[in-house]
């Protein structure tokens, strides 16, 4: 019941986020978003996931969209829409594509699927023993896929190299840069 | 700032909490949800609140964006090293059982260091994404 209620308002909010025009309002409605997926994820019992999703999508996403909004514009220009029938059909044969390949899965909480018979036993019966930590999350996450996680810390730091390399350190300065020579006069302090 | 005395008073309540929270999320990891990348967001959630209130200016001098970009890089450095360092001592790759004379304690320990660099890393992160965001004056 609270599952269906919770997915309605995720609809609710998305169509919200595609029609509203006001860039504030929708920064605010993705912090939503992100909350609604956050107590779906708690049902599901994905806890490390769910304290993700709410301290990143709701937290620090929102912040940053904030201050990209506070950089540039409230309002979002509204182009003159053009119906494109190409656009349409690929859109449409994509979908339908995606929904076809959901119907190989097998269905959600079946003991048989193959995620079930060999992987979650051997996780769930063998790590207490092999690592000694109760949470198997932490345990896979870091043991058992180790070099997974390595790779995700990799990732983020990269996409701060990326972010410094587009946007510059961000340094505070107090003798204010004069306005004339714009993009450079960011190095490090 | 000082004029609004109802945000200083709740901001100087929260922000050590949301600060302690995070470092419970970071070391309570092997026990409870959360782990490294929950405690970074969270320990710059706290600090973003803190530049909110008091202004860019007095967070970069609290830490300096240069101090972040370094932070950043030592958190994967470390990650890395725990993964050298059981390499040395005959195992594989981020084999952490190597690393202490009894299994179990070894694969704790590397837990617990490689998910202090992944905080650390992830903290960094955050607060570098935040200071270029923030920073860059409209134009």
């Amino acid at each position: 019941m609270i599952d269906i209620v919770l997915l309605t308002f995720l609809v609710v909010v998305g169509v919200a986020i595609v029609r509203v025009r006001n860039l504030l309002a929708v920064t605010m409605l993705t912090g939503i978003y992100s909350l609604l997926v956050a107590i779906l994820f708690v049902l599901l019992d994905a806890v490390d996931v769910a304290l993700t999703e709410a301290a990143v999508g709701a937290g620090l996403l929102v912040i940053l969209m904030l201050a990209t909004i506070a950089l540039t514009t409230r309002k979002e220009k509204v182009h003159a829409a053009r119906q494109n029938a190409v656009a349409f059909v690929v859109v449409s044969v994509t979908g339908a594509a995606l929904i076809y390949a959901t119907l190989d899965m097998p269905p959600f909480g079946d003991p048989e699927a193959p995620a079930h018979v060999h992987l979650s036993p051997r996780f769930t019966q063998d790590s207490p023993e092999e690592i000694g930590i109760p949470n198997m999350v932490t345990s896979v996450l870091a043991s058992y896929r180790g070099i997974d996680t390595l790779g995700e810390a990799v990732v983020i730091f990269a996409a701060a190299v990326g972010v410094l390399l587009v946007l510059g350190t961000g340094t505070v300065r107090r003798r204010r840069r004069s306005e004339d020579d714009g993009e450079e006069a960011r190095e490090q302090p | 700032m000082n004029q609004y005395i109802v945000l200083r008073v709740v901001s100087k309540l929260m922000i050590p909490v949301i600060m302690i929270f995070a470092l419970y999320v970071q070391f309570h990891g092997e026990y409870s949800p959360g782990g490294g990348f929950q405690a970074g967001i969270v320990f710059t959630a706290a600090f973003i609140v803190y530049t909110l209130l008091y202004g860019l200016e007095a967070a970069q001098k609290a830490i300096s964006p240069a101090v972040a970009h370094a932070l950043a890089a030592i958190g994967v450095l470390l990650f890395i090293a725990f993964g050298y360092a059981s390499m040395l001592l005959g195992g594989n790759f981020l084999e952490y059982k190597v690393l202490l004379p009894n299994d179990q304690a070894g694969e704790t320990f590397g837990i617990i260091g490689i998910e202090l660099g992944v905080g650390i890393t992830v903290a960094a992160v955050a607060l570098t994404l935040f200071y270029s965001f923030a920073g860059r004056e409209r134009r």
